[in-house]
């Protein structure tokens, strides 16, 4: 091209340039005008919509458990405390990769395959944004190593959680019993007002009185409003409504009277229930063996959770309340007084005991347990002085099933006692219906023979029997049993079920037959009585093993011990003025004067040995000390 | 002041002889461009020290890279035009080399090969062909009768479409898409006919489909979806731009108050002190922070126009056009993708996000529109 035509395109090329560049100016123009709109889009007309996200981002309402009501005995003895516990917890959606966080969390604090294997479970059940526990009870020094790794592990937080303790151990296991992870099974019978109410608590109470009163225990959830940064961790609390503490249980239960109870037991299976006579309170429940609670709280293991289910000794059975037994002669006092009442004898009926019985136009032998009888004439004193079982199935054939059982069942016999336990089991005092809706028979003589020596159908659990035992101690009025005293420091008044009319003198007539058993020469309860300084009621059992005969075939030493017959013993003191009421079971102990009384004998002479001006009552109710202070603290604390 | 002077002289082509020369025009410095660039980086600092959740040593260090660029910038605006015309051929050549050597020997970060590593120092040759591209077109262009014929076209889009391609294949497609606008602005500057336009558009937009199935790389895709669907994974790829709305939206009017930003300051806002800054600012600010900003780099982009009117010759003018709407285009784009207009690509708000090497180009380009706005007037050809 020639330097000429170049030249003279000069002013063409800046008229081209001018044009192109006014297109570019509007162009720009256009594209700012858009970016203006965009930010008066966003910034003006959406504000209120993105503010709110903003807000929702930075602002979470975080439940707060509310503390579990404590649990005390009758003295203030602290039976169920809580205790601060470190969570080592994640939330899902703050993880980008779950199995590299889990990874390098078990580099920080040990981790089993358990743990993880829970922890995925739990995850698939977790609400948007809740930190899921991976693993309870860290260390201190895990702790610290978790906040050291902090900003290398979005999502995973140290939460800062009360959790039950149990600090006599074993002692109340059957009767406190014990809190537990709320589980699978637990949510799917939550109703949406319990989904709600249980947001984030942990725990839910599994067995005993934590379960029976879960919802006073448990309080009131409240909640926060709390701000997080993009990690989920709280900067801090801007808003809080305090959640409203579980209910403080009261328990007529005595820690040291549990403790002789439990001792006196030792290492035998058993129960030990001692009711207070005036009130139904129960004072002793013991079932032996027993467990440790704690293992329970924040999970049990495998192996801790097998070993106590395959124990040929059934450590979890609540011997007290779901033993079902044959209760044996100590049925005696109450059929003598029923018998008594209904005509059937008299003060003055006596009977010979040749040393069996044979009802009339049946060939069958009933013998006594003593094969010589009790003597020429035996009469009521002396047939509950030496458990003479002629006398009473004379009484028995005499009588009619019908007629003890109505007696028996006002009792407390037959139904549950409606203990504020739960899981109880009703035992059974047979009648003509029961046996023919039960079994489809008609009911024999023979039947009646077994039945008012607590033999055959009859079942009862020794807290029916210490029931019945206070009723008599009562002179006939049958409290409901209860263990809880008071609740927030307001006593729970007695409850009369109703009152057996029976006339004065036969109640004595009882009583000295009662009294008999321990303190007569021939007495089959000596020592129930033996050297206390007050006077004791009471009355023996041995009762066969029903049921078990099939099991006779396993000829191992463990098992024919188990083929023994149960001792039984219940007593009331003193007499004069009756206090307590208490029932003991000893499995295969074969005698119930000789096994079983005197662990009765023990129970009476620690409660006796009280004076009643100081423990009976709320007088020495102490009220909680301030745990809720100290786990906002720590709560705190675990915040950094 | 300075503006004045050169209105003056405008019409009127060699009177520069009679006055005596003003001291910012012997050193080379556009005084008003001067002025808004500082006003402008200050800005940044102050933004950056709230966005870095007021880490002083971030703004430290970024106060010593725009020491660092404005001197650049006044070097840069110290070397004659004659001489960056003369040798743009070989800086072109010379980045290109470094871009192949970067695909064989470069090392990098995520996946990206960008960088070279000399003697422990890291260096990215695509910032070299940020300026050297449209130096490049700009000379070639000036070379040629304008409007540029059919060939002419074909050779300045060889040029531009080489060191593209090569930034394409590292992966950088953000640098790469900056790169091929700087050239392709200098190209229609020059005068390209609306009818190659249009039909550049409609092949482009032919070209859309097999792009999108086999030229973009699936994270790439991901990004285009989430534009159009930021909601549909709010934890994921949504989250950034989720979170920057929300930054931008919860600002309002009058903005949370300077530092106060809760988005940024509790680590919602994502990469808050790079590439996501404006969002900071528009959630501290509020709206009339943003359009304060707004109209700084409107004042730039408008002095820069002006500056390329006023250029003695066509590589002048294709040059500061160039240079002007690509800065532009910085601007836009990360606007653009902050608030959710665009797909999120690698782009720096120029001057206020941190990181150095991007200014340090940006202010040499600057330094360039430096020179051709106090060039002598003389006869170039």
């Amino acid at each position: 091209m020639s330097e000429n035509l170049r030249f003279k395109d000069h002013h063409t090329e800046q008229r081209l340039f001018r044009n192109r560049m006014l297109v570019a100016i509007i162009g720009v123009a256009a594209l700012l005008g858009v970016l203006v709109a965009r930010l008066y889009n966003l910034q003006i007309v959406n504000y209120e919509s993105y503010r709110t996200q903003s807000d929702e981002n930075r602002i979470q309402v975080r439940p707060v458990p509310p503390t579990r009501g404590l649990i005390y005995d009758r003295n203030g003895v602290l039976l169920a405390d809580n205790r601060a516990s470190y969570t080592l917890a994640i939330v899902r959606e703050r993880v980008k990769d779950m199995d590299a966080t889990i990874q390098s969390l078990g580099k920080l604090v040990q981790l089993d395959e358990a743990d993880v294997e829970k922890f995925k479970r739990r995850l698939q059940r977790r609400r948007p944004f809740e930190p899921v526990p991976l693993r309870y009870l860290l260390t201190e020094e895990e702790i610290a190593r978790i906040s050291v790794n902090e900003f290398d592990l979005p999502g995973v937080s140290v939460e800062a959680e009360l959790v039950r303790y149990y600090p006599e151990d074993k002692l109340f296991a059957h009767s406190v019993g014990y809190v537990g992870r709320i589980a699978e099974r637990d949510l799917a019978a939550f109703s949406e007002e319990d989904v709600s109410r249980y947001r984030g608590t942990q725990s839910i109470g599994k067995v005993g009185l934590e379960r029976s009163y879960e919802d006073l225990l448990l309080g009131e959830v409240g909640f926060e409003n709390v701000e997080t940064n993009a990690r989920g961790r709280v900067l801090r609390v801007l808003e809080r409504h305090d959640p409203k503490p579980g209910a403080e249980l009261t328990l007529h239960l005595d820690t040291r009277l549990q403790e002789v109870a439990s001792n006196a037991l030792g290492d035998r299976r058993g129960a030990v229930v001692a009711i207070d006579v005036k009130t139904g309170g129960v004072l002793a429940f013991v079932s032996r063996p027993s467990f440790d609670p704690n293992l329970f709280v924040t999970g049990i293991s495998f192996k801790d959770y097998s070993e106590l289910r395959d124990s040929l000794d059934v450590p979890l059975f609540n011997r007290a309340v779901q033993g079902q037994y044959p209760p044996g002669s100590t049925l005696k006092p109450m059929m003598g007084l029923g018998a008594l009442e209904a005509g059937v004898i008299t003060a003055d009926t006596t009977i010979n005991d040749p040393g069996f019985y044979k009802l009339p136009n049946d060939s069958r032998i009933y013998r006594d347990h003593i094969r010589w009888g009790h003597g020429k004439k035996v009469d009521l004193i002396q047939a509950l002085e030496q458990s003479c079982d002629t006398f009473f199935w004379d009484l028995a054939a005499r009588w009619n099933i019908d007629g003890m059982h109505d007696f028996a069942v006002r009792f407390g016999l037959g139904s549950k006692t409606g203990i504020d336990v739960p899981v109880e089991r009703p035992g059974i005092f047979p009648s003509r219906d029961w046996k023919r809706g039960a079994r489809g028979m008609s009911w024999f003589p023979g039947d009646s023979l077994n039945a008012v020596l607590g033999q055959g159908f009859v079942l009862a659990t020794p807290l029916q029997l210490a029931v019945m035992t206070a009723t008599i101690a009562n002179r006939g009025t049958h409290y409901r049993p209860q263990m809880v005293m008071a609740v927030d420091g307001v006593e729970q008044p007695p409850e009369v079920l109703h009152h057996v009319d029976a006339r004065p003198e036969n109640w004595d007539l009882v009583f000295k037959g009662m009294e008999a058993v321990v303190y007569n020469a021939r007495g089959t309860g000596k020592r129930a009585g033996a050297g206390l300084d007050f006077r004791v009621a009471g009355k023996s059992g041995t009762a066969q093993i029903v049921g078990i005969a099939q099991g006779a075939k396993y000829d191992s030493e463990a098992l024919q011990e188990r083929l023994r017959d149960n001792a039984l013993f219940v007593a009331f003191a003193p007499v004069d003025d009756p206090q307590i009421a208490v029932s003991v079971l000893v499995e295969n102990g074969e005698s119930g004067g000789r096994e079983a009384a005197p662990v009765a004998r023990e129970v009476l002479a620690e409660w006796m040995s009280r004076d009643f001006e100081d423990t009976a009552g709320l007088s020495s109710w102490r009220p909680p000390m301030a745990p809720l202070l100290s786990l906002q603290s720590e709560e705190m604390r675990a915040r950094g | 002041m300075a503006s004045r002077d050169y209105m003056h002289r405008l019409p009127d082509a060699g009177s520069s002889l009679r006055r005596p020369e003003s001291l910012s025009r012997r050193w080379h410095i556009d005084l008003p461009l001067l002025l808004l660039l500082l006003v402008l980086a200050c800005v940044g600092l102050v933004v950056l020290y709230s966005a870095s959740g007021e880490e002083i040593h971030y703004v430290k260090r970024q106060a010593v890279f725009m020491g660092l660029a404005f001197t650049g910038m006044l070097i840069a605006a110290q070397i004659p035009l004659e001489f960056y015309r003369r040798w743009s051929p070989w800086f072109y050549l010379g980045g290109c080399c470094l871009l192949v050597a970067v695909l064989f020997i470069g090392v990098g970060a995520k996946g990206a090969q960008r960088w070279l590593e000399i003697g422990g120092f890291r260096f990215q040759p695509s910032e070299v062909l940020k300026l050297a591209v449209p130096i490049a077109v700009a000379a070639f262009l000036h070379s040629r009768t304008l409007p540029p014929s059919f060939l002419t076209v074909v050779g300045a889009l060889a040029i531009i479409g080489v060191p593209a391609m090569l930034i394409v294949r590292q992966p950088d497609l953000g640098t790469s898409i900056l790169i091929a606008a700087s050239g392709l602005f200098a190209l229609y500057l020059s005068g390209l006919s609306w009818k190659m336009i249009g039909s550049a558009g409609l092949l482009g937009a032919l070209a859309a489909w097999p792009m999108w199935m086999w030229g973009m790389r699936d994270y790439q895709r991901q990004r285009v979806l989430t534009l159009f669907n930021p909601d549909a994974d709010r934890l994921g790829a949504g989250w950034n731009i989720f979170q920057s709305k929300a930054a931008i939206g919860s600002g309002g009017w009058a903005g949370k108050g300077y530092m106060e930003g809760t988005q940024s300051q509790l680590d919602f806002l994502p990469e808050s002190h790079t590439d996501f800054i404006i969002a900071v600012l528009a959630e501290e600010w509020g709206m009339r922070g943003a359009l304060i900003l707004l109209t700084l780099y409107l004042l730039i982009i408008a002095r820069g126009i002006y500056i390329s009117f006023t250029a003695q010759h066509v590589f002048g003018r294709l040059l500061a056009g160039s240079i002007t709407l690509t800065f532009f285009v910085y601007v836009f784009v990360n606007i653009g993708m902050v608030s959710g207009l665009l797909p999120v690509v690698g782009v720096p708000l120029p001057l206020v996000s941190h990181g150095g090497t991007s200014v340090i180009t940006l202010m040499a380009g600057f330094g360039i529109l430096m020179a051709i706005s106090t060039e002598r007037r003389r006869v170039l050809f």
